[in-house]
């Protein structure tokens, strides 16, 4: 497989790695991927006053994979949670250059944004009205 | 990226020639060139005193004779000869084949074309060590069976097979067997009638020969194997493979095998220590690691090992110029893993998680030391950014996780 050089750049120096506390009310947490099929991203962020402040991604995967989460967490420092609903797969494969067999990992990247911002917006729907269960 | 020192731990994919194989090829290419199957002058009764002398010795080397070697380019053709060869030939016989889950393509891939031709295939599935249940075999044999095709040493995991026990049920039972040795001939002794091997497939290039250059053992005595070309042409090779017989590559083939053989026992004991050393280190080095296949019956050259909550392309991509390969089918556009590793039923988030080294004449102490230690540092770097470690770490048993999937 020959990689991109900012797939190699990212996989080399992953930006953003780590984790934040999944229970912290500001936190949206997104895990998508099965260790059957050989990725699973954690990719998390934290929210103040609609701006995402901090995003860390732990990821299990092939180089592309890294690299797809390594980049979002980029992305998403100092966007609004509008701006960051609008990232979309196809920006991230343009940027790292990935292949057609790759592309799956940009998939499974915006899934991860798309699941922690979801999360992070369940938090607080739950903070303002009383859970229902 | 910095140029790094290269290390190939990639034998079972591939060999480099020997110096001396090269050098015992080189007068068979502009010199010697002589179409072996020219009957009426000197080039040619050269070309054929060098392919008969060629093929006495790889005979004599399996226990057989050279009237019982049929070259061929590879040990994917030889493979598709025996059993598609078998099959024709056979079928007043019978309609069925068996072998098992984890045997190479080019022996699975025919098998699977006979099925489309309405043939019966019942493929062994395998324990976790790799190894078929020989009371399951020998129950399998039927009347009708023509073939059964196990091979020897597995090119993914390095298990061996006992194919002394396998001939044996074959030949009690009446019916032909075929071993795809590609990656035992040289390393492992064979005898074809010690072990009641009816066909026998085998490759140059595993060998430190040439590429493009196999055989196929057919028994010509008790019982007398006959075979359906594939090839038609010119009836070279008895009739059973025709086409301009690839001399230089033969010349080869002879000398490589020659080579390995002077030295068998030795050789593999040298590797077997390299490849226990190898072993230790990453062990030592590293908590949840697996080997995978039998550690107790496996090829001298071979490791496969599994480096949990890491994906194998990723560690590929961080041991720089460590040539090995991965049973992580990240790379292919299926996703599915290894199919071998699978058929072992380990998970296939441990077959994603597989790294095969495989050692071989070339390779030193220094080398393994140094694939071990990157290895290392690329698995544990690679864990400081895996979630599953992290989860593994908090105590979170994976197996009770509910995941999303693709
Ligand atoms: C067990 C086994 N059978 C068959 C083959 C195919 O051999 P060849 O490359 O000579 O066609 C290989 C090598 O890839 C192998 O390892």
């Amino acid at each position: 497989m020959v990689y991109s050089d900012k797939v190699i750049d990212h996989y080399e120096n992953p930006r953003n790695v780590g984790s934040l506390d999944k229970d912290a009310m500001d936190v949206g947490t997104g895990i998508v991927g099965a260790p059957e099929c050989g990725d699973v991203m954690k990719l998390q962020i934290q929210v103040e006053g609609g701006v995402i402040k901090d995003a860390k991604f732990k990821t299990f995967g092939c180089g592309s994979a890294i690299a797809s989460s390594s980049l979002a967490t980029e992305w998403l420092k100092g966007r609004t949670i509008a701006e960051a609903t609008a990232i979309r797969n196809v920006d991230i494969v343009e940027e790292l250059a990935l292949p057609p067999v790759k592309i799956h990992c940009s998939v499974l990247a915006e899934d991860a944004i798309k699941q922690a911002l979801a999360d992070y917006q369940n938090k607080q729907k739950g903070a303002s009205a009383p859970s229902e269960d | 990226m910095k140029p790094s020192l290269q290390v190939y731990l990639d034998y079972q994919a591939t060999t480099p020639v020997d110096p001396r194989v090269l050098e015992a090829m080189l007068p068979w290419f502009s010199q010697s060139f002589g179409n072996a199957a020219s009957r009426n002058h000197a080039f040619g009764w050269e070309a054929e005193k060098g392919v008969e002398e060629a093929r006495k010795s790889m005979g004599a080397a399996i226990g057989g004779s050279g009237r019982e070697i049929v070259f061929t380019s590879g040990a994917t053709e030889s493979n598709n000869i025996a059993i598609l060869g078998v099959a024709k030939m056979y079928v007043p016989k019978g309609k069925h084949l068996i072998t098992c889950s984890t045997e190479h393509k080019a022996v699975l891939d025919p098998m699977h074309a006979l099925e489309q031709d309405g043939w019966e295939v019942t493929v062994l599935g395998v324990n976790e060590k790799g190894h078929i249940d020989l009371e399951e075999l020998r129950a399998a044999i039927r009347e009708d069976t023509v073939l059964v095709s196990i091979m020897h040493g597995n090119n993914e995991i390095g298990t061996l097979h006992p194919i002394g026990a396998i001939g044996a049920i074959c030949r009690e039972k009446g019916t032909l067997f075929h071993t795809d040795a590609t990656q035992t001939l040289g390393k492992e002794a064979i005898d074809v009638q010690a072990m009641n091997i009816d066909l026998l497939s085998a490759s140059a290039h595993k060998i430190y020969g040439p590429k493009g250059v196999g055989m196929l053992y057919v028994r010509r005595r008790n019982p007398r194997v006959r075979i359906a070309a594939i090839m038609h042409g010119g009836g070279h090779e008895r009739g059973m493979r025709s086409g301009t017989l690839n001399v230089p590559g033969v010349i080869g083939f002879a000398k490589a095998l020659e080579l390995c053989l002077a030295n068998r026992e030795a050789d593999q004991q040298r590797l077997a220590a390299l490849r226990d050393r190898l072993q230790q280190r990453l062990s030592a080095g590293l908590t949840h690691v697996h080997i995978n296949g039998d550690p107790d019956n496996r090829l001298a050259c071979s490791l496969n090992i599994s480096f949990e909550f890491v994906e194998g392309e990723s560690m590929l991509m961080g041991m720089h110029g460590i040539a090995v390969s991965s049973g992580s089918a990240c790379t292919s556009a299926s996703l599915e893993p290894s199919y071998v590793l699978r058929a072992l039923g380990i998970g296939d988030e441990l077959a994603h998680s597989s790294i095969r080294f495989s050692l071989g004449r070339f390779t030193t102490a220094e080398e393994v030391d140094h694939a071990a230690d990157l290895t290392i540092a690329t698995v544990l770097k690679l864990r400081a950014m895996s979630p599953l470690y992290e989860m593994a770490m908090e105590g979170i048993d994976l197996s009770t996780v509910k995941w999303g999937g693709h």
